[in-house]
């Protein structure tokens, strides 16, 4: 199945349908998610667990939006034709600030001595949303052994944020199956096909392994850190979803 | 054995059918008491799938370990109307005579000790399971009795000396379990209940016939979300495939309900009477029970009744000579998971995958088990319908009330004199019942088990069914004496070990819940904590990804809005101006400790605030 149409030009015979997101009418193709119609009509919905490339999970939630008033996860929801979708507004807003605070809160995410920072995904949602009240909510503080058997690669569950990105670039892309889900509810973690790291065939052309496929610092490459001074790493120039929105300037 | 051929013989009996995953490593719990890293290695190359995804199955569901566990296993049920029994001296005992905590094996490899969420017999609480066998109504005499005979190398079976009413003393049941049958209605329970004539009256109709008759009949989903059960037949039937599936949904965990237990025990022909018109209705040939892990005990008996309509042509090819429709069944056993009673999650555990619920649409009707249409449907629904088909649509509608039509099986448990099975018309008074199960002092009455509602006295008046209280038909009652943030606490401890966690709210939010509850009832709690509550459970409620987590926040909700009394008397503003969560003596105790001086300011000693 392919996904997020960069365009709509070849799916001509494919039935095309309008609904709106905020009051504004938007194009999409009978079939698209609402995040990937969104996508195309150059309306970002922020977004954690869901990647270009990869098949949607809607496990992070950061996507809800309202359709018809009912909220659903927009990278899995189908859009109908004209529904009526919300998607900036204050009360979404103030969800997808209580679900990026969950996440910051249920790891250890400690973002000045973290190689992630400044091409974290968790961090440029938690700018998004201002998420500066720090004590809202408690600190679960996890204590999971660091995985540093592999020579290249290094896995830091601590500041896991479930999103399974790995795992299905691995499975999927990779053909590998390196990670899955072990454990349930909030022991639920990513495992590795193996003991540790070192006893799997992962290797640094991976795509699990490529720096954009995990969001946070969970999966770090080892001997590569802090590469850019701060002011030009990635999110400081382009936060995500710079490149959807760009899309509605030149549609236009 | 060792580990490579207890595998090979597990993979060999399922026929290294990946979708049996669960049947597979349930052999390998049962001959190795453990699903080890070599386990499990193993178990991947035998299906050639990857030991990861082995790993999450083991480590998903709760009756399998990585873990060697005991050649016995007490699993005692904690849930909060065993505790209210007396489960937690019964657990003292149980340490004191085994000499092991919960959560740890013997070193000799005897016995392991766990605590378990509600096991289905909150009737006869507290009540635990031995392996796979049930004890009932237990007390910490009795516990030091069971322990002293496990000890002295008892089997499990052989703790049972009495057996209960019906079919629990049948041969292949064997359970110190009793029906508690309260009251019996028209539909389900009545003494009476002919088989197999809803069979034949339904192969006299076609198939689309049958579904018209169950959607007249205004049959709505027995579990509690009230959908439309022939509106289902229809869907299901009406999308084109060349296989469909129809699953009777048995995995009954939600708190306090125990139902189906009943019904499994004493009403399974007309179950699967009811699976085989269903599958009918749809074009089903294939049938799943899915059996809770729990109800383990009841599974050879029901394995000899399938058994028994296969050899009288009402299971199989050709039934009852129809010459046009053959259907069979087979029982899924569950391994300890709640949310496996979520449709879609019930239909992964099906394929051997970890219980999570899939993404809907579609939904399974469309797409279920395997990618074909499937219809999940409750015990108590597929019961009902033999008894449509035998006296009719409109026999059924003159039970209950205008939008909830027939009667309903309630669980009542708690503080009440006679905890059971009531079957009831739809349109019953709580008060009414309460009455009728002897409840001298109700003051909650959790209606519909945790994912329910919570009522207080002011409630009493409301009615079961679709228009008012919804419900699968846990009552569990609740005297004055009890602590309601206890029972909030309980039920949130529920949520958080049965979330799967795949998505966010359900997940972490849970158990930011829970803290700031406790917080409250150790009183450390602030006004602003119950806005706090209310913002985070309407998060929850709002972006979570199936019924657990919608569900999660409602214990909090709704104990909020009907005992803002006994909240207000909890949490107070502290007069310091500190916060109310901030225990300066605790903080500063780690300083002395360190400095190994006292504070001027803090210690009472000194003429120090003593806050």
């Amino acid at each position: 199945m392919s996904r997020h149409h960069e365009s709509s030009g070849q799916e001509d015979s494919a039935a095309r349908i309008s609904f709106t997101i905020d009051g504004e009418t938007c194009a999409a193709i009978a079939g698209q998610t609402i995040m990937e119609a969104a996508d195309g009509a150059g309306v970002y919905i922020p977004r954690l667990c869901d990647e270009e490339g990869l098949d949607p999970q809607g496990s992070c939630r950061v996507c809800t939006v309202k359709v018809n008033g009912r909220p659903v996860a927009s990278c899995v929801h189908p859009v109908g034709a004209g529904d009526v979708v919300e998607n900036d507004t204050a009360e979404i807003r103030g969800w997808r600030r209580d679900l990026v605070r969950m996440l910051f809160h249920e790891g250890n995410h400690l973002c000045p001595i973290c190689e992630a920072s400044g091409r974290c995904e968790l961090q440029a949602m938690g700018h998004r949303f201002e998420t500066f009240e720090a004590d809202l909510f408690p600190y679960l503080q996890p204590v999971r052994p660091v995985d540093a058997s592999h020579p290249d690669i290094m896995l830091d569950t601590n500041r896991c944020i479930r999103c399974g990105r790995c795992i299905r670039a691995s499975r999927d892309l990779d053909g590998k199956h390196v990670f899955g889900y072990v454990g349930r509810g909030i022991n639920k973690r990513v495992g590795v096909n193996g003991i540790d790291l070192s006893h799997t065939d992962i290797d640094l052309d991976d795509m699990a392994a490529a720096l954009e496929t995990c969001p946070v610092g969970c999966i770090i490459r080892k001997r590569l850190g802090f590469f850019s001074p701060i002011g030009r790493r990635l999110f400081d120039m382009t936060p995500p979803g710079t490149a959807i929105q760009k899309r509605k300037g030149n549609s236009k | 054995m060792d580990t490579k051929s207890v595998v090979r013989a597990a993979c060999a009996k399922y026929g290294s059918d990946r979708d049996r995953l669960i049947d597979i490593l349930w052999e390998i719990q049962r001959a190795s008491r453990h699903i080890n890293d070599e386990g499990m290695e193993e178990v991947a190359a035998a299906l050639g799938i990857h030991r990861v995804e082995v790993e999450g199955l083991v480590t998903f569901y709760s009756f399998f370990s990585s873990t060697p566990k005991g050649r016995i296993t007490i699993r005692l049920c904690n849930d909060i109307i065993d505790r209210h029994a007396g489960a937690d001296a019964v657990g003292q005992a149980l340490v004191g005579a085994l000499g092991i905590g919960f959560g740890e094996t013997s070193g000799d490899g005897a016995f392991s000790l766990d605590h378990t969420s509600c096991i289905g017999l909150s009737d006869q609480a507290p009540a635990a399971l031995i392996n796979d066998v049930v004890v009932t109504n237990l007390t910490p005499a009795k516990a030091r009795d069971l322990a002293e005979l496990i000890k002295q190398g008892a089997s499990p079976e052989e703790l049972i000396s009495v057996t209960g009413d019906g079919n629990n003393s049948h041969p292949l049941i064997h359970a110190m379990v009793s029906n508690n049958i309260r009251l019996r209605g028209a539909v389900l329970l009545h003494e009476e209940i002919p088989t197999e004539k809803g069979l034949a009256a339904a192969l006299a109709m076609t198939p689309e016939q049958v579904a018209g008759e169950v959607t007249d009949a205004g049959l709505r989903g027995r579990g509690g979300a009230g959908f439309p059960t022939g509106r289902k037949l229809t869907l299901a039937r009406g999308f084109p495939a060349e296989r469909r599936y129809l699953v009777a949904n048995a995995d009954e965990g939600e708190p306090g309900t125990f139902k189906d237990r009943v019904l499994l025990t004493e009403r399974a022909d007309l179950l699967f009477e009811g699976m085989t018109i269903a599958a009918y209705a749809i074009g089903a040939a294939h049938g799943i029970l899915y059996l809770r892990a729990e109800y383990a005990y009841l599974r050879e008996y029901l394995e000899d009744v399938l058994k028994k309509r296969r050899d009288a042509g009402l299971l199989g090819g050709d039934i009852l000579g129809s010459n046009r429709f053959s259907f069979d069944i087979r029982i899924q056993l569950g391994a300890g998971a709640y949310i496996c009673g979520e449709e879609s999650a019930l239909i992964s555990s099906c394929e051997g995958l970890r219980g999570e619920p899939k993404n809907r649409p579609p939904f399974p009707v469309e797409k279920g088990y395997m990618g074909f249409p499937t219809v999940v449907s409750n015990v108590e629904s597929l019961c009902c319908i033999p008894r449509i088909m035998d006296m009719g649509s409109k026999w059924f509608g003159a039970f209950g009330t205008e939008e909830s039509h027939g009667t309903k099986l309630l669980s009542v448990s708690g503080d009440c004199g006679k905890p059971g099975v009531y079957e009831v018309p739809f349109g019953l008074k709580i008060e009414e019942l309460l009455q009728m199960a002897e409840a001298l002092d109700p003051a909650i009455v959790q209606v519909g088990g945790p994912s329910g509602e919570m009522i207080g006295r002011g409630d009493f008046h409301r009615r079961i069914g679709f228009e008012d209280l919804s419900t699968g038909g846990a009552m569990m009652v609740f005297c004055a004496r009890r602590n309601v943030l206890e029972i909030v606490d309980a039920f949130l401890e529920f949520f958080i070990d049965e979330s799967c966690g795949y998505c966010t709210p359900c997940r972490v939010g849970s158990v930011f819940l829970r803290e700031r509850i406790q917080r409250i009832m150790n009183g450390a709690g602030e006004r602003s904590d119950m806005s706090y509550l209310e913002a985070l459970g309407q998060t929850i409620t709002a972006t979570s990804r199936c019924g657990l987590g919608v569900s999660a926040p409602r214990p909090v909700i709704h104990s909020m809005r009907q005992f803002p009394l006994v909240y207000a008397s909890l949490v107070k503003e502290r007069k310091d101006g500190l916060q109310p969560g901030f225990d300066i003596q605790r903080g500063l105790d780690i300083a002395r400790k360190i400095a190994r001086r006292q504070s001027m300011i803090y210690d009472p000693r000194f003429g120090g605030k003593d806050e």
